[in-house]
């Protein structure tokens, strides 16, 4: 916070280095892997109590295949009910165009502050930083976007954006940013104050902004879940509205919807239904309501067989809450919005360069699948990822060559066993200091295995040999 | 009873042969007494998983090719590692789809505990092994696999081949560990790439199997239990590793 270095952050440039800063704090690591590992309990209490939760998962999943085999459809569908609602739809190629529209929305109303509720999408689009060198002022309405904005920092979950920072920092930020007293860590007291100071922001906004967890084509309406209102009070006040979301967003039916709402707040925080969830169907009398719809990559991802199930991502977190990996090395630790297994597909999909390291930042555990709300095969589009990377020589050159000599060794009896034979004589007889030189990633924190005399294939012909050839 | 022994080739991962011979042994002398006659393929090197795993297909398909020239013709092929067991099942589509005799690999390439249970209808185990043990659940086994019902899947009745074989040993006592199938942190080359995370992470499964008083921890996987073990050795954790073919071999020698 004020002098705290978001942790994790800034500190190189590919996961493992992001990731061994944040876990060189063993204390903070555990603490934020405990309470997300809390929100996972939650989820799996919450998700207990549903008859077939196992079921709900498969029709959301079939549901969403549905929908992706006919998203223009849909999408046209949802344009010209939305129309006939009075809302106006727009399109944006990509974040560019789409910050431009929000501009130019924003601009022709004469609009000086926004009360904008979570939306990862203008995260995605950097939308903040774009209207505030425009002169607009954005105020992020959700309590944890609000630290991180006044933190200056990005969220660090999709769901808790500032679950990386403890009480005792955000009431030192509180005390910096909103004059609260100092030391005061009461998480009840802060948000009281948070209220306080968001409730005169979002009596003076001129606009209000918010993303869509869904759109329903069926009925041109919107969809926002919250758990603080924040959405409502946003929109309720000001004459314009302005909903941002992706083109996967569209579901076709209020039928669908259901079955997506029963599944999005349980996977998300274990609750049965966010506090909020707000249909929108058209604007409030006398104003406007717009609705930006952007591809941003999203076409290209779909027309990819092997990485379409990422778009039908529903963005509940779910998948960051049990990977043992994210629980342990942050959000910051991806580098990219949307972190966590899911974050690592989309980023390595959109800059697969900048993201290289992110798909394996995995240990390929498979949870991610299991609890993801609408099955999507998290951990084998990793793997693919990865070999996508490979293939298109993203993977660096000296980890391609190394796995071409292993595989020429492998491929010969005579060189693995010679190979093996070499490696244990190693273990055996070199001294500690070779051993566990600073190229030893394995031994920095671990100690390698004890090298038996003879392989098993050795034991096998010497003790079986002669008996069965 | 069989008519005739089954023919089983034994699939001993790379590192096993080369650094746990012991559990190779041990695993074959499980199938022996389920009567079984244990064949081991000397051409035998690698599955390819690690080449797999690092996203290199060209590195990995001769492997793969290699593999299924080598284990072709067995009634069955039996491995002592879910991670390996699962790269021939699930991750060899790529590699070998549409070769002749690949279809017929897939479907009889079992891990042991899967195998004594599915296949040879194993209910119960002879012997005693009256120690505190604590199960790792490595992922590929329990997720690709399916040997049990991992924690965040909502079904029920809740299953583990696994633990339902060694429950049956005379005297032993399994655990309950706080999070029962987390993941250790090995991960392949994730190990040594991710070295920090994968640490933490298996430090924290210590800790776990041990705040539970086992003595022992057992686990279908060499691979993670080399992790742990390395990482107890290193800090003097007073745990013992012993893999699931160990635990049954032992209790019944």
């Amino acid at each position: 916070v004020s002098g705290v270095p978001p942790p994790g952050a800034a500190a190189g440039r590919d996961h493992p280095e992001r990731a061994a800063a944040f876990v060189a704090n063993e204390a903070r690591a555990r603490w934020h892997d405990q309470a997300l590992w809390y929100v996972r309990e939650k989820r799996d209490r919450a998700a207990t109590l549903v008859p077939d939760w196992e079921l709900l998962r498969a029709v959301a999943a079939a549901i969403r295949a549905h929908t992706q085999g006919r998203l223009a459809d849909y999408l046209e569908e949802f344009e010209r009910n939305a129309v006939a609602r009075g809302a106006k739809v727009h399109w944006a190629r990509d974040a560019a165009e789409h910050n431009e529209i929000v501009h130019r929305i924003l601009a022709g109303h004469g609009v000086r502050r926004v009360a904008k509720s979570k939306s990862m999408l203008t995260e995605e689009c950097g939308l903040n930083p774009y209207l505030e060198a425009r002169g607009i002022e954005v105020v992020d309405t959700d309590l944890g976007e609000r630290i991180v904005q006044l933190a200056g920092e990005p969220p660090s979950h999709i769901i808790f954006p500032a679950i990386h920072r403890k009480r005792e920092e955000i009431g030192e930020l509180f005390h910096a940013k909103l004059g609260t007293p100092a030391g005061l860590a009461d998480p009840k007291a802060l948000t009281e104050a948070a209220r306080g100071h968001l409730r005169e922001r979002f009596m003076t906004a001129d606009a209000g902004m918010t993303g869509v967890n869904f759109a329903v084509a069926e009925t041109g309406g919107i969809v926002v879940c919250t758990n603080e209102g924040n959405a409502d009070m946003g929109t309720h006040l000001p004459r314009l509205h302005v909903a941002c979301m992706g083109v996967e967003k569209v579901v076709p039916t209020l039928a669908d919807l259901a079955v997506f709402v029963r599944l999005l707040a349980r996977s998300a925080t274990g609750q049965p239904v966010t506090t909020y969830t707000s249909h929108f169907h058209g604007p409030v009398e006398g104003g406007e309501l717009h609705v930006v719809i952007l591809d941003g990559g999203r076409a290209r991802l779909l027309a990819d067989p092997r990485f379409r199930r990422s778009l039908t991502c529903i963005r509940c977190g779910a998948c960051m809450n049990t990977c043992p990996v994210y629980r342990r090395s942050g959000g910051y630790s991806y580098g990219y919005v949307v972190p966590g297994p899911i974050g690592s597909l989309l980023g390595a999909a959109r800059d697969p360069v900048g993201n290289a390291s992110l798909p394996f930042a995995s240990t390929l555990c498979g949870s991610c699948d299991d609890v993801c709300p609408v099955k999507v095969d998290l951990h084998h589009e990793l793997l693919l990822r990865r070999a996508d990377l490979a293939e298109r020589r993203i993977v660096p050159a000296s980890k391609r060559l190394g796995m071409s000599v292993l595989s020429w060794i492998l491929a010969r009896r005579w060189a693995y066993e010679l190979a093996g034979a070499l490696a244990r004589f190693a273990l055996r007889t070199l001294p500690r200091g070779v051993l566990y030189s600073r190229w030893n990633a394995w031994g920095r924190r671990r100690e390698l295995p004890a090298p038996p005399e003879e392989s098993f294939r050795q034991a096998w012909r010497r003790t079986r040999g002669a008996r069965r050839g | 009873m069989l008519a005739a022994p089954m023919r089983v080739a034994l699939f001993v991962p790379c590192y096993v042969d080369q650094l746990w011979p012991r559990v190779g042994l041990a695993a074959a002398s499980v199938l022996e007494r389920q009567g079984v006659e244990v064949a081991f393929p000397e051409e035998q090197t690698c599955c390819g998983q690690p080449m797999s795993n690092a996203g290199c297909a060209d590195a990995a398909a001769p492997l793969a090719r290699r593999f299924l020239e080598i284990f072709s013709g067995y009634d069955a092929v039996v491995c002592p590692s879910g991670s390996c067991t699962s790269m021939v099942r699930n991750h060899y589509e790529g590699y070998l789809a549409g070769r002749p005799g690949f279809d017929a690999l897939r479907r009889s390439t079992y891990e042991l505990c899967e195998f004594l249970v599915d296949v040879l209808g194993v209910k119960t185990l002879e012997g005693a092994y009256p120690h505190k043990v604590g199960l790792h659940q490595s992922c590929h086994g329990l997720r690709e696999l399916r040997l049990g019902t991992p924690s965040e899947r909502i079904v029920s009745p809740r299953t583990s081949k696994v633990a339902g074989l060694l429950g049956t040993l005379r005297g032993i006592e399994l655990v309950p560990l706080a999070r029962a199938d987390e993941c250790c942190g090995f991960g392949g080359t994730f190990a040594v790439a991710e070295e920090a995370v994968s640490c933490l992470m298996g430090k924290d499964r210590l800790a776990d199997h041990a705040r539970a008083g086992a003595e022992i921890v057992t686990g279908t996987d060499v691979s993670c239990l080399m992790h742990l073990e390395g990482l107890a050795r290193r800090d003097g954790v007073a745990l013992r590793f012993k893999h699931v073919a160990e635990v049954m071999s032992e209790a019944t020698a």
